[in-house]
């Protein structure tokens, strides 16, 4: 038989394309293919264990050779075999599985923090330094980086294969995900939960680079305002400053410092203030009343965005005093010209 | 050494033997008697040839879905076309095939007759159940005439109640009106079970079809009718936005979650228990051998069966259930995972010292085992919460389920039609041919199949109209494989029709298998049994069976 050189050569090259088998670019890689592996170690020995059962005995036991079967009732002692063995492996597998999710799940707290906000079909990645990207994430290696994600309508799923971790964007909370990219190169973002038409046109890319290089690259993709600063604006332009002014007489209690603060609250729950928490207390105050204020607070609901919500709580997380908002109410109420920016609120 | 010693099935003379006079095909004529009937087996064969249709419809779904996946780009339909294949092979096959698929069609035959009884407890409710299964099954089929539905077939909200405006609520009305076919089914099979057994046929003697059959009714009546409040609570938040999913009303999508998972998990075993029955029946009678520890498997049905209802949130590992439900609904999982090894190993040393030979029927159980064990243990890979996280919602999920659901059940479910069928029809069909049809499947299942593994652990995901190009040739096989298994399947659908006219004439016990349902005439009279059978003997119980037909000789001679 003769193949054309060409389809010859195409063939090679299309079979050479295939992947097999993932990159591992994160530390979690390996972990998790470790327990892969384990996993396939037993599920081969165990086909094989039950194919050399059936095609062993299928042989002996033919009507052949075997023309009348021998009954017999059971064996405790062989049930008792394979019930405890595949319990016992079953559980070994439950605690590594368990280990690998609290080491994928639970970040390291250096974590620099990127926002993740998925909508039908695409992903906005915004970096607490002001960059934004559609579609792509830029992060360094050798750093962990920590994932705070929200969808703005329906359940997304984000995940990077070569990194071995995904989580649900869910619509109304943030989930969290994190990693630390080992080698530097592009990798696939996928959204993995059915999300509409353009389902499978909702990925990405991650770009992973050198630390020179990330610095490099967050110094020319910066929109020059950082989130928080997007936040302050946003703070002054709702009129948030007008209750939240930091003075002893204001409606709205203090929030300087209280990021990751205990609160106590009129209905004599205690909280602590996280990322999650401060954007419920935006779109649903009533619900979140500080214990001595009384439920004046309008709701929010429909009319900041989710990037504005993540502006607002990166202004929030990193406001330390009073001092600016107390500026930025005395702008907003005098017709004074806005004071130039002393010091930039760090990113 | 001459062939007949190579099988038992053991035909009456052709030259002599005829179909029997009176049975339940022929005792009362025209459609309207076959439309009114309350006899169980003529509703069984209602249920097969409906559930045939579906078969057939999910499946030219699936093979749409392959076709398009030859390529990576999105070229063959549209995206949305594309997610209304994938959504209807799911709901079609799911509800209007899987679910019903054992109980309806080989448990409404077999149960009566198993247990010594004329017929259910309910025959009119066993008549209502076809209505509402076609009442149901005509939603799906006006959903997909009118333009289709895209949700997948998980209804997700906030998608399917506030971002597609396609004819979600006809749907979701079709899927909960055939609950209520499921529901009195199993309720059915419950009663029946209980009040009806003949004298002498206690629990401990009861085939291990029975005891499977009984543990998916139970999951039946208890689980469909969350199902059924689920699928209101979408239709009203769609309708008027009643906010129980609705984060920005106060409400929780995740609860949708919850509740759709509380039925679909144990779902998944009212699919396979019934095909586990299917397994032991097949596996003793071509082994001649009383199943390897019959109250070891019995048990196990019931342990999956109550196990099957807490281990719903492994389905939401990623979705921000809190950690310690996520460890304790891991380790359900593996427990649950326990009693199906225990019945893989029952069944293979159900083998050891029988006297075994190798009929259609066994070919199909001996895939369902190898198949199975895959889908079990790949189960256990997802059962583990660190690796779920990376398998959850890719091709390895879907590889997964199929291994289950097509690899495991559909298998069981042609070795219970390849098995029963002389017992329903009054004749075989061709052996040559359906050993051919048995071996074609598991190749073609495999081929399909054993790539997306593959595919799953590099990520690509699930529901996908496009895909990198570094994937197609995986996905080039699986559809190669596809169009095996395409064959595999059409295959009995012909000869099997063939057999109805042509076939020869089966006997009463061509198996010679030791059921009650063997000991009497094929096909069987309307009312079963002349005279009420006392049971004097265990389940499986070959001497018996050899006794009396030792006996039998005597008398006519």
């Amino acid at each position: 038989m003769h193949i054309s050189p060409v389809l010859w050569q195409f063939l090679v090259k299309w079979l050479n394309a295939s992947a097999l088998f993932p990159r591992e670019a994160s530390t979690i890689a390996p972990y998790a293919d470790a327990l892969y592996f384990f996993l396939l170690l037993i599920t081969v020995i165990g086909l094989v264990l039950v194919g050399a059962l059936v095609f062993g005995f299928s042989i002996r036991y033919r009507k052949e050779k075997h023309p009348v079967a021998i009954q017999v009732e059971g064996s405790t002692l062989l049930e008792a075999t394979w019930t405890i063995i595949p319990l016992a492996l079953f559980l070994i597998v439950f605690v590594w599985g368990a280990l690998l999710y609290f080491r994928i799940y639970n970040p390291p707290t250096n974590a620099m923090n990127i926002y993740v906000v998925g909508k039908q079909w695409m992903w906005k990645a915004e970096h607490p330094g002001g960059q934004h990207e559609i579609n792509a994430l830029h992060v360094p290696t050798g750093r962990p980086v920590q994932l705070t994600m929200i969808s703005q309508d329906v359940f997304h799923s984000f995940s990077i294969p070569d990194f071995r971790v995904k989580r649900e964007v869910i619509p109304g909370r943030y989930s969290t995900v994190w990693f630390q990219a080992t080698t530097p190169g592009t990798y696939h973002i996928f959204c993995t939960q059915y999300c509409g038409t353009n389902h499978s046109a909702m990925i990405g890319e991650v770009t992973v680079l050198s630390p020179d290089d990330y610095d490099k690259w967050t110094q020319e993709s910066t929109s020059g305002m950082s989130l928080a600063q997007n936040g302050e604006r946003l703070f002054a332009s709702m009129g948030c400053n007008a209750c939240h002014s930091g003075s002893a007489a204001a409606r709205g209690p203090n929030l300087a410092g209280v990021y990751g603060s205990k609160l106590q609250l009129t209905n004599g729950s205690q909280v602590l203030v996280n990322d999650a928490y401060l954007r419920d207390a935006i779109l649903n105050p009533s619900q979140h009343i500080t214990a001595g204020y009384a439920p004046i607070m309008p709701t929010y609901q429909g009319q900041i965005s989710e990037d504005g919500l993540i502006d607002l709580v990166e202004y929030i997380k990193a406001m330390q005093s009073n001092y600016r908002v107390q500026q930025t109410l005395t702008t907003s109420t005098s017709n004074q010209a806005a004071p130039t920016t002393p010091g930039v609120v760090k990113p | 050494m001459s062939a007949t010693s190579y099988t038992i099935v053991n035909l009456p003379d052709q030259r002599t033997a005829t179909i029997p006079k009176r049975n339940y095909l022929n005792n009362e004529d025209g459609l309207l008697s076959w439309l009114f009937t309350g006899d169980h087996k003529r509703i069984a064969i209602l249920y097969l040839i409906s559930i045939t249709f579906f078969f057939f419809i999910g499946g030219a779904f699936a093979g749409l879905i392959r076709l398009e996946l030859l390529t990576p780009q999105p070229d063959l339909v549209a995206s949305d076309t594309y997610n209304k294949f994938f959504s209807m092979h799911g709901i079609v096959m799911i509800f209007l095939f899987l679910v019903p698929s054992v109980p309806a069609t080989l448990g409404n035959f077999l149960i009566p007759i198993m247990i010594g009884a004329k017929d259910l407890a309910f025959p009119k409710v066993n008549l209502l159940s076809w209505y509402l299964y076609w009442i149901g099954g005509l939603f799906t089929l006006a959903a997909l005439v009118l333009g289709g539905v895209d949700t997948g077939w998980t209804f997700t909200t906030p998608l399917s109640t506030h971002y597609l405006n396609t004819h979600v609520v006809t749907a979701a009305t079709g899927v909960f009106i055939i609950g209520f076919s499921s529901i009195f089914t199993g309720l059915n099979f419950i009663v029946t079970l209980h009040r009806m057994r003949a004298p002498g046929m206690t629990w401990f003697r009861l085939p291990l079809f029975c005891w499977s059959n009984y543990a998916a009714s139970i999951l039946m009546v208890l689980g469909t009718p969350v199902l059924a409040i689920t699928l209101v609570l979408v239709a009203l938040e769609r309708l008027v936005g009643i906010g129980v999913f609705d984060p920005t009303k106060g409400g929780d999508p995740l609860l949708f979650q919850h509740l759709f998972w509380f039925y679909s998990h144990p779902a998944v075993y009212i699919m396979i228990l019934p095909g586990m029955g299917v397994i032991s029946e097949v596996i003793s009678t071509f082994s001649r051998k009383r199943v390897f520890g019959y109250t070891a498997v019995a048990f196990s049905s019931v342990a999956i069966a109550l196990f099957g209802f807490f281990v719903w949130a492994h389905h939401m590992f990623i979705m921000g259930v809190s950690n310690y439900s996520a460890l304790v609904f891991s380790l359900l999982t593996m427990l649950v995972a326990v009693p199906s090894a225990i019945k893989i190993f029952n069944w293979a040393f159900t083998l050891q010292k029988g006297s075994i030979t190798f009929e259609t029927p066994m070919l199909y159980a001996f895939g369902f085992l190898g198949l199975f064990t895959i889908g079990g243990m790949t189960g256990v890979f997802l059962g583990a919460l660190g690796m779920d996280i990376h398998l959850t919602e890719t091709y390895f999920i879907v590889a997964h389920f199929h291994f289950v659901m097509v690899g495991g059940m559909l298998m069981a479910f042609l070795a219970g039609i390849h098995f029963w069928w002389p017992k329903m029809t009054g004749r075989m069909y061709p052996e040559s041919l359906s050993k051919l049809a048995a071996v074609t499947t598991f190749i073609g299942f495999n081929l399909t199949f054993l790539p997306q593994f593959i595919l799953g652990y590099l990520g690509m995901p699930r529901r996908y109209h496009a895909y990198p190009p570094e994937f197609q040739v995986l996905n080039v096989l699986s559809t190669a494989g596809a169009t095996v298994l395409g064959v595999g399947y059409m295959l009995p659908l012909l000869y099997l029709g063939w057999s109805l006219k042509y076939g020869a004439i089966a006997g009463n016990n061509p198996w010679q298998a030791t059921g009650l349902e063997w000991q009497i005439q094929s096909p069987p009279l309307t009312e079963n049994f002349i005279e009420t059978p006392i049971v004097d003997h265990e389940a499986y119980d070959y001497e018996w069976l050899a006794h009396k037909t030792a006996q039998e000789v005597t008398t006519v001679g």
